[in-house]
């Protein structure tokens, strides 16, 4: 059961501070269609953490009897406990880091989803079927706007270098290994990473060549996330995410 | 008429909170209405996982099945996804009416990159543009008609 709870977990925390991140772009994006297209996108990953955190308090209410709902784990964890990839907290800086950091993790977000219908575990099973559908149409929008920006102005074409090269090191995380997905996988429960990759780099790869935008190489990755080793802008973050939470504990509408 | 179904007919009449005159029968998430005792069940699909709309429909669902004098128990069931493929002809036409143009059937997602060619719903033009993969909602795209001038939501298929 623990490396369900884990796993589970880590795939919530990815969706919610990416949903937190995209929320701070809210009214800040460069045209209003935009700013309706980034909330529409955190929305659906509140949701997508929603399913997630319930089945995380489903498991583990199995395995010490305590009732948790879904806000425990978005509101009363420590940074610390937060095991997202680094590269959904990375801070927005301008239009083109937050698309790109978007494309890079819906990149990957929909062939795995997209595979994960095929989980043996009935609930993820399910949240997959969902999310796999919304995911598609947040890589449209990401991929449409990366190519874009790329093959748009030079200024365009250079910040879009620039971020592609910045985000590009927190790519390697998304895809690593360890015990607790290894003995998913040898269930059928969660699937190979190393056949993930290859999907996502397929996508990418043929997007950066569409785009007019060069993948890095030789880039050395950054990682930690998964062991709650997090950036600094992240406690500013989870401090604005926590803050009415933490203020009156128990607050409803 | 039997008591569930009356509170069927009742419970798929309620209008979706974000689309003007289209009913969640329409749309085709009323999954299964059963009464046993003094309580009345009711199964519903959301649209999108984080779709607002969801709780208000929960709120408005079990008002109506209280105004039949029954205890309400309304949950989500979000297996099997939701598809624009349930939503009723009678659906597509009032979306059609509101001014949305309805979605076409949903293929296996994200096959194709290629946005869909969408029929303009005032002029019927099909010399329409994408604006945004999004609306006011996460189910609708934004469009311009190119002949009649006018932009207008496409309810993407999902
Ligand atoms: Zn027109």
């Amino acid at each position: 059961m623990k490396p369900l709870l884990t796993y589970t977990l880590r795939q919530g925390d990815r969706a919610l501070i990416l949903a937190q991140r995209l929320l701070e772009t809210i009214t800040h994006a460069p045209e209003i269609e935009e700013d309706m297209a980034l909330s529409n996108l955190a929305l659906d990953l509140i949701g997508q953490a929603r399913a997630l955190y319930t089945y995380v308090a489903e498991i583990e209410g199995d395995i010490d009897g305590a009732v948790r709902d879904e806000n425990h784990y978005a509101y009363c964890r420590e940074q610390h406990e937060f095991q997202n990839p680094l590269l959904v907290e990375q801070p927005n800086g301008d239009f083109a880091q937050i698309i790109v950091r978007q494309f890079l993790h819906d990149a990957y977000a929909f062939p795995y989803w997209r595979v994960m219908q095929h989980s043996t575990d009935e609930t993820l099973a399910a949240i997959a079927a969902k999310s796999v559908k919304e995911t598609a149409y947040h890589l449209r929008h990401s991929r449409s706007w990366l190519v874009r920006l790329g093959d748009g102005t030079d200024e365009s074409h250079r910040r879009a270098q620039a971020a592609v090269d910045q985000m590009w090191r927190y790519t390697g995380e998304l895809f690593e290994t360890d015990e607790v997905e290894q003995a998913l996988v040898s269930a059928s429960i969660a699937f190979d990473p190393d056949e993930l990759r290859n999907t996502w780099l397929h996508t990418v790869a043929g997007t950066l060549t569409e785009a007019t935008l060069e993948m890095p190489d030789d880039v050395v990755m950054q990682n930690g996330g998964r062991s709650g080793r997090h950036s600094e802008s992240f406690s500013r973050l989870i401090g604005e995410l926590q803050v009415l939470a933490r203020a009156h504990p128990g607050a409803t509408w | 008429m039997t008591v569930a179904a009356s509170l069927g007919d009742l419970v798929r009449d309620i209008e979706d909170p974000e689309l003007p005159h289209v009913t969640i029968g329409d749309l085709g998430i009323v999954r299964s209405v059963t009464i046993h005792g003094a309580t009345a069940t009711v199964l519903l699909t959301p649209t999108y996982t984080g779709c607002p709309a969801t709780e208000q429909i929960r709120e408005d669902v079990a008002d109506a099945v209280r105004s039949a004098g029954l205890e309400p128990d309304v949950r989500l069931v979000i297996s099997p996804a939701w598809s624009t493929d349930w939503i009723t002809e009678r659906g597509h036409q009032r979306l059609l009416a509101a001014g949305i143009a309805p979605p076409p059937p949903a293929d296996e997602p994200g096959v194709t990159f290629v946005d869909p060619p969408v029929a303009c719903p005032r002029c019927s033009s099909r010399r329409t543009r994408l604006i945004s993969h999004f609306g006011g909602t996460a189910c609708k795209a934004t469009y311009v008609c190119n002949a009649c001038s006018e932009p207008f939501e496409f309810f993407k298929a999902l």
